[in-house]
């Protein structure tokens, strides 16, 4: 596809078009009949005009700064799929099961295949629920994920997926939903909407991937919110997979209930800008939350994984593990906060993250916090940038195998410590083989 | 031809010069041993001779079946059939044995002009050296040398040297971390590839495992310089005597 330079339009500030469409925008957004959504939409954009696109003077956004975005003329994404986008799905991860696809954000019934969806899991189209039977929403929607973004999401979403297991209920097969930028004529925005319920004793796993099919810049600006409810159990991967011109920017908030665990595991192998943002909300007992990444980033590109966990009950236990492969000018942030409430006590939270460096123009910045207010607690983290061992690359050669080939070796087996903890083996392979893949042009 | 002809070597470390002018011919069929004190730069030769990074040589030359060794890289050594049991062999997390091996393999079979084995004819042909090997198939399963005790990681290096079938094999220090059985075995396995072809270079510094691998030649080296060459009796006679009456005899 080839690159436009010259755009039609004479830009504009992102802000102000995002804002001034809002109006025009807001009257065909879905839901508008229940007022708790009106309010949540009002009250959400008003948060985002006092706030703005977050600055380097935010300290949760001190190394990636969104205010590039201005530059950008984005214009509302079209509803309508390009043609390009039907032959997409099984280029990014070959998986059998059930498939949602959402193109600029909004759900494309036509490209779902739904046809083994597993009894109990039921899947809706957001703006459906929303013109239909908003009040189903209402527990869930808006009430956990916060900060600048995910207001603009809020007050800009016109579709999305609701995702609902009722209890007890166990879905065997994956559950992949793709999400497609599109923006082949202007620079696009969409703001794509994800809730997720896991009922008591539940147990699925849902895979998620984004990519663009573009020759423009998109901004992809997505809200997934999970509840889990007692001993539900969620396997979560993300596979963000955008186009050299999308930027992407994801907030996360979870919610467990007591015995509830949720293991997520991110991958990031492209896009301009990624910044993937996780709330994770320990609320019952016993619960566990294990989140591990990995990204591979080169060019100009730039990955920021921020995670915040908060133990806010006992005997809770929290995981993370990241993994970051940098070549070219790439930049990773990895930023990851523990806080341990009062009342939380034998916690044990970890969290580990390691930056491999290819080149000298590489940079990796890591941030570990822990805020514990209880006095009984396991909490630990540790961090590392580094380059590839040049003993363990000699020892590779020292056996006839070629320099790049021992390279790409080293490469994946620092990454595969996050890969091979996707339990499912489909997803597991599908995931090592896209890294394989990567991995061949950087280093 | 000679198998490894090494002329007037000099190499420096860091700047600092460990290999003052080393002269060693091997030809196919031999076994050499090279013994010295720590430090005397056994270890230096056989990276310089693999081409490990920052070893500099500063003077002389080797041929390796008439070619310059020094000129290649060192995957290009490996293929041409120069192999290096390390005495310390690195872990690698992350890579497990089994693709490693045929990795290895593969790389070494394109450069003969030979078909890569696909997965399953190279678990078969593994499966069946270890087992020669008296190795447990679980290791190759597990992350190439890690967490792997000294013997399991001499057995790990003697199986890649039975998969590789190199034409130069050089050992350093193949008994150290090794009980008596264990260091039998790898001997043994050693043994078993000697023939007319091939040649070795054995690096110790004790006599132990040249009684279960008997050299044709035995060279002392002390300070980066060969002091003395003989036979195999050389050998017991350094057991005796140790390493300072020849130093004393050699200044």
């Amino acid at each position: 596809m080839t690159r436009r330079t010259a755009l039609k339009s004479a830009p504009e500030p992102a802000v102000t078009s995002l804002l001034t469409r809002h109006e025009v925008l807001a009257r065909h957004l879905p839901g508008l009949n229940s007022r708790w959504l009106a309010e949540c939409r009002t009250a959400a954009l008003a948060r985002f005009q006092e706030a703005g696109l977050p600055g380097r003077q935010v300290e949760e956004w001190r190394y990636t700064p969104l205010g590039a975005l201005a530059g950008i003329a984005f214009q509302p994404a079209r509803l309508s799929p390009a043609a390009e986008v039907h032959a997409l799905p099984t280029a990014i991860l070959p998986l059998d099961g059930c498939r949602l696809m959402m193109v600029n954000g909004g759900l494309d019934a036509a490209l779902c295949d739904l046809g083994r969806l597993p009894k109990g899991l039921q899947v809706h189209s957001l703006a459906h629920v929303l013109n239909t039977h908003p009040e189903r929403l209402e527990p869930w929607l808006a009430t956990s994920a916060a900060g600048p973004m995910a207001d603009l999401n809020s007050a800009s979403f016109h579709d999305g997926v609701l995702i609902h297991l009722a209890a007890g209920t166990v879905a065997e097969t994956p559950l992949h939903l793709v999400s497609v930028g599109v923006a082949v004529d202007h620079p696009v925005d969409f703001h794509p909407r994800v809730v997720v319920v896991l009922e008591d004793e539940a147990r699925a796993t849902l895979v998620e991937s984004h990519c663009g099919v573009v020759d423009q810049p998109y901004f992809s600006n997505g809200v997934v919110e999970i509840y889990l409810g007692r001993n539900a159990h969620l396997t979560h991967v993300k596979l963000q997979d955008e186009a050299p011109e999308g930027w992407h920017v994801a907030s996360h908030a979870v919610d467990l209930a007591e015995g509830a665990a949720y293991h997520a595991t991110v991958l990031h192998t492209g896009g301009r800008l990624a910044r993937h943002q996780v709330r994770v909300r320990l609320r019952g007992p016993h619960a566990e939350a294990r989140l591990d990444g990995a990204y591979l980033v080169d060019g100009i590109a730039q990955v920021d994984d921020t995670i915040v966990i908060d133990h806010e009950a006992p005997h809770c236990r929290s995981r993370q593990l990241w993994k970051g492969v940098l070549d070219g000018k790439g930049r990773g942030v990895f930023q990851g906060k523990v806080r341990v409430a009062r009342a939380a006590q034998k916690t044990d939270a970890y969290q580990l993250s390691r930056a491999l460096l290819l080149s000298p123009q590489a940079e990796a910045d890591g941030k570990p916090e822990l805020e514990i207010y209880a006095d009984d607690v396991k909490c630990g983290h540790g961090s590392a940038v580094g380059a590839l061992d040049d003993a363990a690359l000699f020892y590779l050669t020292s056996r006839g195998i070629g320099r790049a080939e021992a390279r790409r070796i080293l490469m994946e087996a620092f990454v595969a410590e996050v890969i091979d903890g996707v339990e499912e083996p489909a997803v597991r392979e599908a995931l090592a083989g896209l890294v394989r893949r990567r991995l061949g042009g950087m280093g | 031809m000679p198998l490894l002809d090494i002329r007037n070597l000099h190499a420096t470390v860091d700047g600092t010069e460990i290999l003052k002018g080393i002269d060693l011919v091997i030809q196919p069929g031999e076994v050499h041993a090279v013994m010295g004190p720590n430090g005397s730069g056994k270890s230096t030769l056989s990276y310089v001779l693999t081409g490990r990074e920052g070893y500099r040589v500063t003077a002389g030359e080797v041929l390796y079946r008439g070619r310059d060794l020094l000129a290649m890289a060192p995957e290009e050594r490996a293929r041409e059939g120069i192999f290096l049991a390390f005495q310390y062999p690195v872990e690698i997390p992350g890579v497990v044995g089994m693709t490693f091996l045929r990795a290895a393999v593969n790389a070494v079979r394109k450069h003969r002009g030979q078909d890569a084995l696909d997965a399953m004819q190279f678990v078969k042909l593994a499966r069946q050296k270890a087992r020669d090997l008296e190795m447990d198939e679980e290791m190759l399963k597990r992350s190439v040398n890690t967490g792997f005790s000294g013997g399991e990681k001499k057995r790990f290096e003697t199986l890649q040297m039975a998969l590789l079938e190199p034409s130069l094999i050089m050992l350093d220090e193949m008994d150290s971390g090794l009980d008596i059985d264990a260091l039998r075995l790898v001997a043994d396995a050693v043994q078993r590839m000697r023939s007319t072809e091939r040649g070795m270079l054995v690096i110790t510094h004790y006599q132990r495992i040249l009684s279960l691998l008997p050299p044709d030649r035995v060279h002392i080296l002390s300070a980066g310089r060969i002091i003395q060459s003989g036979d195999r009796t050389l050998a017991e006679e350094l057991e005796r005597t140790g390493y300072g009456a020849f130093q004393e005899r050699a200044a």
